[in-house]
């Protein structure tokens, strides 16, 4: 990881009151969630630029505030649907990274044997419903596991991420309504990182101010910085409990930044250099560094051994794909279909 | 035993399933009234809430069965007009039908889209169509496409028992036709075709409601002294291909038989895979009866223009006998 200085040349943290921020453990929890999650997808972009990785990818660097404030106030019990930029939110959400790291690599070890890639992981088992490969892909998908939680008497909230680009949609302002109509246990949250692939959002959308769409479909609507977890967490946290009691969906428009292009590779014709140096002093990294040192919640050493213990995950994520088997060819037809009928009983 | 009509059975159907197991959900357009065909009648009186009535928003529809199915429902999603579920085909195709392969075999996704097809009095290029091969053409889906009231009950109760997406046809000309349905729970299995009649000369294979009219064409051939044999497809994927070639290699002529277009179709397909296999055992080409490659179009006696009945069958099955010339007329 880029050296992270401690120190005044980053905008600070504009803090919600803190009574409604988590506990240190969590605080620091989220700081390390912040930590892998860099650290993965810079081995990610290194190994995708040195060509050991098939396919495509799309780096979540800059944006790991709003992956972690999000899950940060989830539940286990809570799902989410993710986008192409899924990285983050796998890891967030708890998936480990061997096995996600073995995916990108097209192993038959990874979250879905070598049958995904980086825009298709997924893995049930922390209830993390599937990066998606079609902008908006979610929409839908998260409002039929809301529904599903109803039907169930479960408590679950279910997390939709997607991206400014989604807003323009027709699922977007469809899968609104819906929800709002069936008072769904769903949170809707945008990342606006600037980009839609490569146009700028706002080339392509009709108002500047998404979370005011919310509007039309009767539900809250809020925009953070979503370069502060914090401002994350506790807004995300608020629309989770409303869902969970009963009291519908919500939008939330986490304003953010994409460091790198729509995909590794991508030239940045698009953009100014000044443009992303300028947004990278708001890097959530060390602005969120800097409020935990500021508050004796993390000194150096932390700080060193939060980033040794994710450099050496990575590490051996990376030599577990790499030692991994390829996936058998003769299994290409298996998991078409589910042996029918696994889950149905003849009363 | 009951006779109900092909709509009434497919309403037996979901009552069946319903009253069983809590997990079945219904939602779609218009649903709590009932459907064209009293396809849901009464169901939202016994299940309230269970019946759901959707936005006109196809591909939260499709969206929402997949979200519910992956976490635990078996939701069953009503299209209206098969040409509907072109606004969802993302849903379909990009979503349901990848979900469990493309997550490596993850989970199961028991979901049911049912649809009507088919031309019926006139209604236009947008609500007459048949679709059925769009959707076999993509890995990951059923297809089903009953023929009766009893194979409709049947198929619809095994399709919402399977752990998989079935996209479930119902040819709208059909829907009054009356049978014998039995009460309470049974499974015509998917992928199970059903012989209909046995014949030694020519082997007719379709399904919906050219299965029907098939019939009927096999009684006028048999009047001209051509035994024909009848097997009816009831589901395209998956695919019965051993009755198929069970019956072919018995009668040695084919004529396949859809309401779809011809070009691209489900006949092409069949043709393709039984040359494959029988060649050498085949004493003429295998001949198609389906659509030809125009729209619906309005006016009735253009719409008869463009897609096949009786007529046709029997004019088909003739040539491929070798009672006519091959060349089509």
């Amino acid at each position: 990881m880029q050296e992270h200085e401690v120190n005044a040349t980053v905008d600070p943290l504009d803090p919600p009151s803190e009574d409604r921020l988590p506990g240190p453990e969590t605080l620091l929890s989220m700081y390390r969630t912040m930590v892998r999650i860099r650290l993965f997808e810079e081995r990610v972009l290194t190994d995708y630029l040195a060509r050991k990785l098939p396919g495509i990818t799309h780096s979540y660097i800059g944006e790991e505030a709003v992956a972690t404030g999000a899950c940060a106030a989830l539940e286990p019990i809570d799902y989410i649907t993710s986008t192409h930029r899924g990285h983050g939110h796998a890891i967030a959400k708890g998936v480990e990274l061997r096995r996600m790291m073995a995916e990108l690599y097209g192993k038959a070890t990874g979250t879905c044997g070598g049958r995904g890639g980086s825009m298709h992981i997924a893995d049930f088992k922390v209830r993390m419903l599937g990066a998606n490969g079609i902008v908006g892909g979610g929409f839908g998908i998260a409002a039929g596991a809301a529904l599903s939680a109803t039907f169930r008497g479960a408590s679950e909230v279910t997390l939709c991420f997607f991206g400014d680009g989604a807003t323009n949609k027709g699922q977007f302002h469809e899968a609104l309504n819906f929800a709002s109509v069936r008072r769904l246990p769903v949170v809707y949250l945008c990342e606006n990182n600037r980009y839609g692939q490569y146009t700028a959002f706002e080339r392509v959308t009709s108002i500047t101010d998404l979370a005011s769409r919310a509007s039309a479909y009767g539900i809250p609507g809020a925009t953070v910085d979503g370069d502060n977890v914090l401002s994350v967490y506790v807004a995300v946290r608020e629309a989770v409990s409303r869902a969970r009691q009963g009291d519908g969906p919500s939008l939330i428009v986490a304003e953010t930044y994409r460091f790198q292009g729509h995909m590794v590779g991508d030239g940045e014709p698009y953009r100014s250099r000044d443009e992303v140096a300028e947004r990278k002093r708001r890097d959530p990294i060390p602005r969120f560094e800097r409020w935990l040192a500021d508050r004796g919640l993390l000194d150096d050493s932390t700080r060193q051994s939060v980033t040794d213990a994710a450099a050496t995950e990575v590490e051996d994520a990376v030599r577990f794909a790499i030692e991994s088997p390829d996936p058998d060819p003769a299994t290409v037809e298996q998991d078409l279909f589910a042996d029918t009928r696994a889950s149905w009983s003849v009363v | 035993m009951p006779s109900l009509s092909y709509g009434q059975a497919t309403r037996d159907a979901m009552s069946v399933v319903m009253r069983m197991d809590e997990r079945v959900i219904v939602l779609g357009e218009d649903i709590r009234w009932g459907g064209s065909f009293g396809q849901y009648g009464g169901l939202h009186a016994e299940f309230g809430d269970r019946v759901i009535d959707m936005p006109i928003s196809e591909p939260i529809i499709v969206g929402t069965c997949i979200g519910a199915a992956a976490t635990g429902m078996r939701p069953v999603a009503s299209m209206s007009f098969v040409e509907f579920t072109m606004s969802a085909m993302d849903e379909i195709v990009n979503q349901a039908a990848k979900f469990r392969y493309m997550f490596g075999g993850q989970g199961a996704l028991p979901l049911v889209l049912r649809a009507a097809d088919g031309v019926i009095r006139s209604a236009g290029a947008q609500h007459s169509e048949s679709l059925e091969a769009l959707f076999a053409h993509v890995p990951g889906l059923k297809v089903v496409a009953p023929s009766n009231p009893y194979d409709a009950k049947g198929l619809l109760i095994a399709a919402i028992a399977d752990d998989n997406p079935v996209i479930f046809l119902e040819n709208k000309r059909i829907q009054p036709l009356k049978g014998e349905v039995p009460e309470g729970y049974y499974e015509v299995p998917l992928g199970e075709a059903a012989v209909r009649r046995e014949g030694r000369d020519v082997t007719i294979l379709a399904y919906s409601v050219q299965a029907v009219n098939a019939l009927e064409a096999c009684d006028r051939l048999a009047a001209e002294g051509i035994d024909a044999e009848l097997v009816d497809l009831r589901t395209i994927v998956p695919l019965d291909f051993d009755a198929i070639v069970a019956s072919v290699r018995k009668t040695r002529h084919v004529v396949v038989c859809h309401e779809a277009w011809t070009a691209g179709g489900v006949g092409a397909e069949i043709a393709a895979r039984l040359q494959e296999t029988l060649f050498g055992e085949l004493d003429a080409p295998v001949l198609r009866v389906g659509a030809v490659n125009a729209h619906i179009p309005f006016a009735p006696v253009l719409e008869r223009a463009v897609v096949p009945a009786t007529d046709e069958i029997v004019e088909t099955v003739r040539r491929a006998v070798g009672r006519t010339s091959l060349a089509p007329v």
